[in-house]
């Protein structure tokens, strides 16, 4: 049997509706434990209790970018294969991204503010996800504006592809605009820099929990989105006898 | 293609076509600031190079719109795409009269402009060259724009939303090149960075956009 | 040989398939005539011949730049004048001279008026004359005579047969009668689309969630 086989509506609804509940249960064990965990760890020499918020802000970060990344693999399976259930699973991942990546913009403004003195720092990482906050908020705006889900999904699909460079350019333009105070990268693999691994292990699990998260709420969506289809489509068989 | 060129120039130019339109928000734009702002020239001189770049940017916006729906409107769309000349090539056609209309008076303009601001002189021909090299990104990312939202019936808002984001590697390399000069940096490097985002939109546009029209024609 | 060959072609509308079955030629100096009530796709079938929108199913069969449209609206920009309209789809489609077309549909004395000024069926006239200057064997008309009184549709019925005498061919879309008896008809009706069938590709997503 051909991978392919998962994009039919039926077999997709049918195969998402055993797995859902696994995913959901997974995803608040995992997000529970991690938050839980990570609160309990001891404040950082540095930063005091404040770090506890990176728990947050790192895998909601991480979600944002692959939140897009989904979107973008998602258009491309659309374009080229012309499966249906790839195009409600790119809309479908875009509000999700869109919080994630609010949920970074805040928990990085709440980290900064006894960190860097300031609510708001036109800081490269920062700036760049309030960059990809905007594309995220032009993608969602197409997709309500066309009311023909034939042209809606491939007028976003292009829009996704295109706006993907622009967003990369965009972060290197940003980086090249202001060097910024952020932090490397929280899970550097460079020496000198290394997180404990105190932090780290709670941080995977964060992660991970986010992830789940973040495919339950996908898989919620994109069934919610499949029913909407399916609506949409008999009302238009109705219409037309 | 030489005769779409000259029938949008035409058009741009007769009565109604909005010629003009661009400049004179450019201009409101840049008696508005010091309003703003103050008038003290120490104030205004720091931020002319941001200032004059965003105020080129939002005039190029103002037009985007008369790219395609025009044509949408009266059915010349349907003959064009039907004609014996590349949707890309329509693309690249429409977003160079958009330049020609829009782009390129302004960039020859702006030294006036800069003056109101009183952006410092050693800077205006940075302005002059970094306008001329960055406003066709402009145009053609707003054709790409047009393009996606040409068959709704009010996509101008919407239009705008979704070309100001790809507007900012743009705007940061073309307002640094101006900034640079200003303090008598070098501005070879931010140059050269927009005229690859230019090559870039020109290599990637029109075909995006022709793909766009043809999923909006269908 | 034919000039445009439609065979077992399906065309959708909306993400659903509104005609299929659909076969015909037209040899060189034919016109046909397309019939069928309201929605029933002859703009959809038109349009997907004239390559503005794919197929659902089915192949068209047409030598390259052969096909002119000319849909219902005509395509006019109303601050050039009739002359200026005229100029440049002519330069577009790589032809002369407009004098003929203009003589072709009585347009001559309006040459140098703006086009915004014309009335409707004036207007309609210049969209015609339009094809005229393509230079293309094929018409592809979609309702040509809307807003045209008997006298012009009567030019019309000239340039049609004009054009299929010089090796020409022309699909139209029409509810009235174009007098021009010697077409033939196909009347769309019996084509009407069934509900798809479980293995065909959907043509959208009305009919891949139906």
């Amino acid at each position: 049997m051909s991978i392919w086989e998962y994009a039919n509506p039926v077999r997709f609804m049918r195969s998402t509706a055993k797995l859902l509940p696994w995913v959901v249960a997974a995803a608040a064990i995992c997000v529970t434990a991690g938050l839980v965990w990570g609160v309990l760890t001891p404040p950082d020499y540095r930063q005091g209790s404040t770090v506890k918020i990176m728990f947050l802000h790192v895998p909601a970060a991480l979600m944002a970018i692959n939140g897009w990344l989904m979107m973008l693999v998602a258009s491309l399976i659309w374009l080229i294969r012309r499966h249906h259930v790839s195009a409600l699973a790119a809309k479908a991942a875009a509000p999700i991204g869109a919080v994630m990546t609010v949920i970074a913009l805040v928990t990085g403004a709440i980290w900064g503010q006894p960190m860097w003195g300031t609510w708001w720092e036109w800081d490269p990482r920062l700036t760049s996800f309030l960059i990809l906050f905007l594309f995220y908020l032009g993608y969602i705006a197409l997709w309500s504006a066309i009311e023909d889900p034939d042209s809606a999904a491939d007028l976003t699909g292009v829009l996704c592809l295109v706006g993907s460079v622009f967003a990369l350019l965009s972060r290197y333009a940003v980086n090249f605009w202001n060097q910024g105070l952020h932090q490397g990268a929280s899970l550097s693999v460079a020496p000198g820099e290394r997180m404990s691994e105190v932090y780290r292990y709670p941080l995977y699990l964060c992660m991970l929990g986010f992830f789940l998260l973040f495919l339950a709420l996908l898989l919620i969506r994109t069934r919610t989105e499949i029913r909407l289809r399916r609506t949409a489509a008999l009302r238009a068989r109705e219409a037309r006898r | 293609m030489r005769a779409l060129l000259i029938r949008d120039l035409r058009l741009a130019t007769r009565a109604g076509g909005g010629f003009g339109l661009g400049l004179a928000f450019f201009l409101i734009l840049c008696t508005l600031v010091p309003f703003g702002v103050g008038p003290d020239a120490a104030m205004l001189s720091p931020i002319a190079p941001g200032i004059l770049w965003v105020g080129a940017l939002l005039s190029c916006l103002l037009s985007l719109d008369r790219i395609f729906a025009l044509d949408h409107e009266d059915g010349s769309l349907d003959l064009l795409a039907t004609a014996p000349i590349p949707l890309e090539a329509v693309v690249a056609v429409k977003a160079a009269a958009h330049w020609l209309t829009t782009g390129l008076p302004l960039t020859l303009a702006a030294p006036i402009f800069a003056l109101l601001l009183h952006l410092p002189g050693a800077a205006t021909g940075d302005l002059v060259l970094s306008l001329l090299i960055g406003t066709p990104a402009l145009s053609l990312l707003g054709a790409f724009g047009a393009a996606l939202t040409v068959g709704l019936r009010r996509g101008g808002l919407l239009l705008s939303l979704l070309v100001l984001p790809l507007y900012v590697p743009t705007l940061i390399f073309g307002a640094e090149i101006v900034r640079r000069g200003a303090i008598g940096a070098d501005a070879a490097s931010p140059l050269a960075l927009l005229a690859g985002i230019t090559l870039l939109s020109a290599a990637l546009i029109p075909f995006a956009a022709a793909a766009a029209l043809r999923i909006n024609l269908r | 040989m034919s000039m445009l060959a439609v065979r077992d072609l399906a065309v959708a509308r909306g993400g659903m398939r509104v005609a299929e079955g659909i076969s015909f030629t037209l040899d060189p100096g034919k016109a046909l005539i397309l019939r069928g009530p309201n929605g029933i796709g002859k703009t959809t079938l038109l349009r997907t011949i004239a390559g503005l929108q794919p197929p659902a199913a089915g192949q068209i069969e047409t030598t390259p730049d052969s096909l002119a449209y000319a849909a219902h609206a005509d395509g006019l920009k109303s601050a050039l004048s009739v002359a200026e309209n005229l100029r440049f789809w002519a330069s577009i489609f790589g032809a002369q001279g407009i004098d003929a077309a203009l003589s072709a549909l009585d347009l001559t004395g309006l040459a140098d008026r703006p086009a915004g000024t014309l009335s409707a069926g004036q207007k309609r006239r210049l969209g015609l004359a339009r094809l005229l200057v393509t230079g293309r064997l094929v018409w592809l008309l979609d309702e040509p005579t809307v807003s045209l009184d008997a006298d012009a549709v009567a030019l019309f019925g000239q340039v049609i047969r004009a054009h299929l005498r010089t090796g020409g061919a022309a699909l139209i879309a029409s509810h009235i009668d174009l007098g021009l008896p010697e077409a033939e008809m196909l009347d769309l009706t019996p084509h009407r689309a069934a509900p798809r069938g479980a293995n065909a590709v959907p043509a959208g997503f009305n009919e891949a969630f139906g």
